[in-house]
């Protein structure tokens, strides 16, 4: 028996997937929130600048790279699910996963670095929203991650494939606030 | 579409160039995803090169940017990030062909997000006003700008600047 996301759809679109928007939709408040909050005491403290300037933009702009390709390959597996191939689809999404790795690797390597040079998440105001942004979108980026490959063991198995559009829009979602908080944290010096 | 249902892949490649199957569907063929991928890591390299590019051009008498070099950053650094954004949210995830609720409802947050800013930001963005000064923000912001000035870092240690493998990013 098919679950109620799946079989009702009260708004034109299966329950799954609207509940997805909707994740989608409280998110952007939440990161909003976040990344406004860092905007105005950004502006209002000049000397963040210099601050900012020991980010590594390097870094930032490869992990902005890795999780563009991620969500290349998860829509790719949206693609394939589309098209009845399960095992396709599980395949993308494992090259998703295996971008939310090096994300986090990339990410474990940054950090480590910049704590052992005392940028730590109490050193000032930067530092804070620089650990907090990035550390709540890493979280996402983990369960996100941790989901996707449920669905990547049911999609190989050839079940319940309209999971694989619903994690991907999540995913893609979670490109968007890193493609964003790219040039707040790295860019803007 | 009850992705369950199909029971068999189609060869889905050959017949997507026109961008619609035969559900009316929204169905480009995996080379546009792959374009789409191309054009964003060209944005992202332009985003990236235009802070540098405006860095070469000439500073104001007093050092700070010009308005042209905060233009060409933020039009690069930000702009694009919009343009990025709105590549992903149309092609990647096809909010073009949801129902129209479902971009009322990003709307919706992004107008939160808009509202807050518009609320908060004045008593955050400055430090004081007609009849209120915030002294904490006003002292940390001279303090650090002194320490600045000096040449110091926030760790008290003289003119050291940390440039490993390009730490500082420039």
């Amino acid at each position: 028996m098919k679950p109620i996301a799946t079989t009702r759809s009260v708004t034109g679109m299966p329950t799954g997937k609207l509940a997805v928007w909707w994740v989608i939709a409280s998110e952007i408040v939440i990161f909003g929130g976040l990344l406004m909050s860092y905007l105005m005491h950004r502006i209002g403290h000049p000397e963040w600048g210099e601050y900012a300037s020991h980010t590594n933009v390097w870094i930032g702009t490869t992990n902005t790279l890795v999780l563009l390709t991620s969500s290349y390959f998860a829509v790719r597996a949206h693609y394939a699910a589309e098209h009845g191939d399960g095992k396709a689809a599980a395949k993308w999404l494992c090259g998703t996963m295996g971008g939310a790795i090096a994300f986090l690797c990339i990410k474990s390597f940054e950090w480590s670095t910049e704590i052992a040079h005392g940028y730590t998440i109490t050193a000032n105001g930067f530092w804070s929203f620089y650990y907090i942004a990035a550390g709540i979108h890493g979280l996402h980026v983990i369960a996100g991650a941790i989901i996707m490959g449920f669905i990547a063991v049911a999609a190989w198995k050839q079940k319940e494939l309209q999971r694989v559009e619903l994690v991907g829009l999540y995913w893609h979602f979670v490109d968007i606030v890193w493609i964003f908080l790219f040039p707040l944290l790295y860019i803007a010096k | 579409m009850n992705m369950s249902e199909h029971n068999s892949p189609t060869d889905a490649d050959a017949a997507a160039d026109d961008g619609h199957d035969d559900h009316g569907h929204d169905d480009h063929g995996p080379g546009h995803y792959t374009r789409i991928l191309g054009l964003l890591v060209v944005l992202l390299v332009v985003s990236v090169a235009g802070p540098f590019v405006a860095d070469f051009l000439p500073h104001g008498t007093d050092g700070s940017r010009t308005l042209l070099q905060l233009f060409l950053i933020l039009s690069t650094a930000f702009g694009i990030a919009i343009v990025k954004a709105y590549l992903v949210v149309k092609h990647f995830m096809h909010l073009n062909i949801e129902p129209k609720f479902v971009t009322y409802f990003l709307v919706t947050g992004l107008a939160f997000m808009g509202i807050f800013f518009s609320g908060v930001a004045p008593d955050v963005m400055h430090h004081e006003g007609t009849h209120w000064r915030n002294e904490a923000a006003m002292n940390e912001v001279d303090r650090a700008l002194a320490v600045q000035a000096e040449g110091h870092d926030e760790h008290g240690e003289a003119g050291e600047h940390h440039d490993e493998g390009g730490e500082e990013g420039h």
